[in-house]
Order: C-alpha cells, then structure tokens, then sequence
C-alpha cells in the first residue's frame, strides 16, 4: 500500500449542499492519477456537481455549503487559504457547451498563459508562438487553424471549439482535466474525435469525464463511477462494472432500465 | 376532429362552431390588433409631425436671413439688436464645454458604479444599489438646477474663491450627477448581458475576478458600453433647465471653468416665449431646434449601430 501513488483527487465523506437541497453525500473516492474515470449515472444524481467541487467552480452560486475533505494531488482544496487561481491552474475543466471567450484563436490559447505568468516576464508575442502551436498540435487542431488564428474562435466549428477549449488548458500544464458532458453539444463524428483526443491525452494529464453516454464511459474510460441520489454506488474499473456490476442498481442503469 | 369524438365538458364546447364565424371574440381580437397597431404606429406619426412642425418654423429663417457662415461662425447673439445677427458659436461652445466636462466627470463615475454593480455586489446590496440609481433618474431637472444654484454655486465660490460660482463647471457637475444614473444603468445591462459562460470558462482557467472584468466582460461589452455614453452624451446635449440655471447664462465662449456660458437649449426656453410669432428671432430659434434634433438624432442612431453590433458578434 505505501507504494501507491497519490491520487490524483481523493474526498472524504463530502457533503455539499446548494441552498437546503443536498446534492452530495457522503462521497468518499480516489480518482486514479494518469487514467480516465468516468462519472454515470442518472441526471441529478450529483456527477456534475462533484466534478465542480473539485476545482471549487461550484461557489460561484454562492449558496453552496460543504463538508467533508477534498485532496487534490494531495493537498486539502476546501481550507481558506488555498488560492483559487493556483488550484484551478492545476485542474482545468471543459464544459457542455464549448465556452471559447469572444476572442481570437491566439487569445484563446493565450489566455490562460497570460492570466498567471508574473506580470514582469516581458515575452514577447514570437516567444509566445510555440506555446500556442504546441497546445493547437496537441489537440489536433494546428493544420486546421493555423491560417485564422487571428480569427475570432465563435466563427469555428463547434468540433473546433471544443478542441480550442482543451487546448487553451495546456499552456498552464494542468495536472488533471475535469470534463463536463465534453460531446454533448457535438454530433457523432466530432465525438469520436474527441474521444480519441482524451485517449491522446491519457497518461499525461488524469481526466474526469462526467458523462450521460453509457458507450462513451464504455469506451473511453478505465474506471467508472455510477453515482445515484448524491452516492456513490460503484466504483470499479470500466470493464468490471458493464460486464460484472457489484451493486444490482449499478446493473439495472448500464442496462437502460432506468435513467 | 369532430365535435362528437370529444368527451362533453371539453374546453373545446363552448366555442364549437363554423371556423369563419365571426363572433364576440372575433371583434375583441380585431379591435385589440388595431389598437395596438395604432400605439406602436403613433411614435413615427409624432417623431414625423414634430421634425414637420419645427421645419416649417425653421425654413422661414433658412430661405431668409440665414446665412452659414454668420450662424456657425460668429459668436454675436444679437436677435433683438437694430441690426440683428444670428451667431451661434458662443452657443454651441457653451454646450460643448457643459456636456464635455459632464461627461468627463459622468463617464468614470458610471462605469464604475456598473462594474461593481454588475461583476462585484451580490444580493442585497445589488438590489438596493441598482433601486438607488434608478431613484436618482428620476430627480426632476429643475431639481438639479435648484442644486446648482444653491449648493454647488457657493461652493464653488469657496474652495475656489471666484466671485460667481455659475458656469462651466458648476453646470457641468450638476448635467454629470444627472447622466450618470442613465448611463449607470445602460451600462450595467450592457455588462448583464455577456453570457456568464465566459467569466465561468476565464474564471476556470484561475483568473481573478477583476482579470475577468478586464480581460473578458469589458471586451465582450464593449458596444453597449459605447452605446450607453453616446446616450448618456444625448441626455447632456439635450437638457435644458438644470443647465439653464447652473450656467450663468452669458454669451460668452468659455477660457476657462469658471466662465459663464449659455446653452443651445438654454436659449429657445429662454427666448421663445418673448419673439413675435413669425419673426426672424422666433424662426432663428427654431433653426436652433432643427440642429439640437438632427445632432440628437445623429447620437441616438450612432448608440443603436452599436447596440446591434453587440449581437453580430
């Protein structure tokens, strides 16, 4: 036991309520470092929320209470003298709808980069040049983009969007990216494409893909989570829990009879 | 669908019948549409009639005395003279300095308060801030012109130890207090309406809330924000009263602050009342009125360019 690694997000009997409504409880996981895991489960049983608990994006509703203990690489995220920025350097999110800011592509990618560098460090926009195409080549997007980077990034596609939106993390170098329902705004074939980047990514960075996509979580996850009513109900490798499910409810949602 | 396939007691009963019958209801909605037609119609007719009312009156002095290079050149005001000129660079100096300084002080002012308003306050002191500002509009001009005459004229006179306090600056404090609600709240509609996804992605990324404010928001909200100074500069340009009584009401093309001058505006309240109707004094006034229209006009339609822009993006 003392040879494995620390998670990469690990709660311990988290609660969390928005207003009176409790939303998690009692959730206690490890999220394997390097992998993909991906959150199932029925709408509202919570998935989303806790992927927004782990960068603390959830508080910008401002009713939100919680309890319990979340580590992100080790270290406690809820005390009050985390810094926000610094966390959220480290765990980057995509969203449902690919959110790229009114910019351009270059701004984009940049942003982030700009946001935290030390406002001394004078670069110079050549040395800023391969920052940008290592982010646009790692998420496949270079050859396509690289004549209208000065173009504003709502004129993509939305395929191209969400690319954007993962690329503009990298530059910060995160250590884990949480995604929110990343396909859900993209048809089949865009989807496929951006499964098959997450595959790319795997190793590098862990990712939390919270998904409604049964065959996505199949496929492009190594553990799964299924979640119900703010629980967790099973967690347990990909393979392990579509084929051999321990807990009859987590049996009944991967076969569709309810959800 | 037959009225026989329904159960008795649908909704559906009480108006069965031939679908062309023309019944109360028929002449209710008839009547409503050309009501409402009427209502939406009579704004073009009265912007129409009064551009035909004040052109009409103004055409007489255009096709007669007028001549450009005296009306826009010359400072001489001198309607009731023997020899009479109509010059009104002093005028319109004396609205320029006024609305300028205005908005020089109104600007900041405004956009701070719907920053704050907008990106930082929360809950309650969002609601009574936004309820404030709107209370404040609504402060009647001569209200504010009274305020000009007795606060802000002696204390001008104080902290700045001039013999009269009327001028410039007091009327430019006085239009500045009286724009800033509008512009207030323009702008912070303006700031509402960047989607929240963006300062959520920014602020997902570790930006602090003010690189938000500055990187994103102010960017995204640029046109509204334009458009809300341009309508804030029209609400100067067009007052009257405050700025009749705050500004000493002197012909005069303003060196300094302190100076007194007099209005665009301010002339026509002032004057009209006491021309003989038709006379060139009378029609000279009007002319006034057709330039106040058409830069007014100009302003507004520059404001709603950029508001329509915010949406192309």
């Amino acid at each position: 036991m003392a040879s494995e690694p620390v998670p990469a997000v690990r709660t311990e009997s988290l609660n969390l309520w928005y207003g009176t409504f409790q939303a998690l409880q009692d959730v206690t996981v490890r999220i394997r470092s390097g992998a993909i895991t991906a959150m199932i489960g029925p709408s509202g049983c919570g998935k989303t929320t806790f992927l927004r608990s782990v960068n603390r994006i959830n508080e910008r509703l401002g009713y939100v209470r919680t309890t319990g203990r979340i580590e992100v690489l080790g270290h406690d995220v809820q005390g009050a003298g985390v810094a926000l920025t610094q966390l959220r350097r480290q765990v980057g999110m995509v969203f449902q709808r690919p959110n790229p800011l009114p910019l351009s592509v270059r701004d984009n990618v940049l942003f982030g980069h700009r946001v935290h560098r030390t406002p001394d460090a004078a670069i110079t926009r050549a040395e800023e040049e391969p920052i940008l195409e290592e982010a646009l080549r790692k998420v496949l997007l270079w050859d396509t983009v690289k004549d209208r980077l000065g173009a504003r990034a709502t004129t993509l596609s939305l395929e191209e969007q969400q690319k954007l939106c993962i690329a503009r993390l990298l530059p910060l170098q995160p250590r884990i990216l949480l995604m929110d329902e990343p396909c859900s705004a993209l048809d089949p074939r865009a989807t496929g494409a951006i499964e098959e980047l997450l595959w790319d990514l795997r190793g590098e960075f862990t990712i939390l893909i919270v998904t409604h996509n049964m065959a996505q979580a199949r496929r492009a996850s190594d553990e799964c989570i299924f979640m119900l009513m703010g629980r967790v109900v099973e967690h347990s490798p990909t393979e392990e829990m579509f084929v051999t499910p321990r807990d009859r409810r987590t049996a009944d949602y991967v076969e569709g009879r309810y959800g | 669908m037959s009225t026989q396939d329904r159960p008795s007691g649908s909704p559906g009963d009480a108006a069965a019948g031939p679908p062309d019958r023309r019944d109360l209801a028929w002449y209710v909605d008839m009547g409503v549409r050309v009501l409402v037609f009427a209502g939406g119609i009579s704004a073009i007719v009265f912007i129409f009639g009064i551009f035909v009312f004040i052109g009409k009156e103004g055409l007489g002095f255009l096709t007669g005395p007028f001549r450009p290079g005296e009306f826009f050149g010359s400072t001489a005001w001198r309607p009731t003279s023997d020899y009479p000129t109509y010059g009104i660079l002093a005028l319109m100096a004396g609205t320029a300095s006024v609305t300028g300084l205005a908005m020089l002080l109104a600007v900041p002012f405004s956009l701070g308060a719907a920053i704050y308003i907008a990106e930082f306050a929360r809950g309650r002191t969002r609601e009574t801030l936004k309820v404030l500002v709107e209370l404040l509009a609504a402060v009647p001009s001569v209200v504010w012109g009274f305020v000009g005459l007795t606060v802000v004229n002696p204390a001008i006179i104080s902290v700045f130890d001039v013999p009269v306090g009327l001028g410039v600056l007091n009327s430019g404090i006085i239009l500045g207090l009286m724009a800033t609600p509008i512009m207030t709240t323009l702008a912070e509609d303006a700031l509402k309406a960047v989607p929240d996804t963006y300062r959520e992605a920014a602020e997902a990324m570790g930006a602090s809330r003010l690189q938000v404010v500055v990187r994103v928001v102010l960017p995204a909200a640029r046109n509204g924000l334009v458009a809300a100074v341009l309508l804030g500069v029209g609400r100067g340009f067009g007052e009257t009263m405050a700025v009749l009584m705050a500004s000493g009401h002197s012909i005069n093309v303003p060196t300094s602050v302190f100076d007194s001058v007099r209005a665009l505006t301010a002339t026509i309240a002032a004057e009209l009342g006491e021309t003989a109707d038709g006379s060139d004094h009378y029609r000279a006034l009007f002319t006034i009125g057709i330039l106040l229209f058409v830069v007014t006009f100009a302003i507004n339609l520059t404001a709603d360019l950029f508001l329509r822009g915010r949406g192309r993006r």
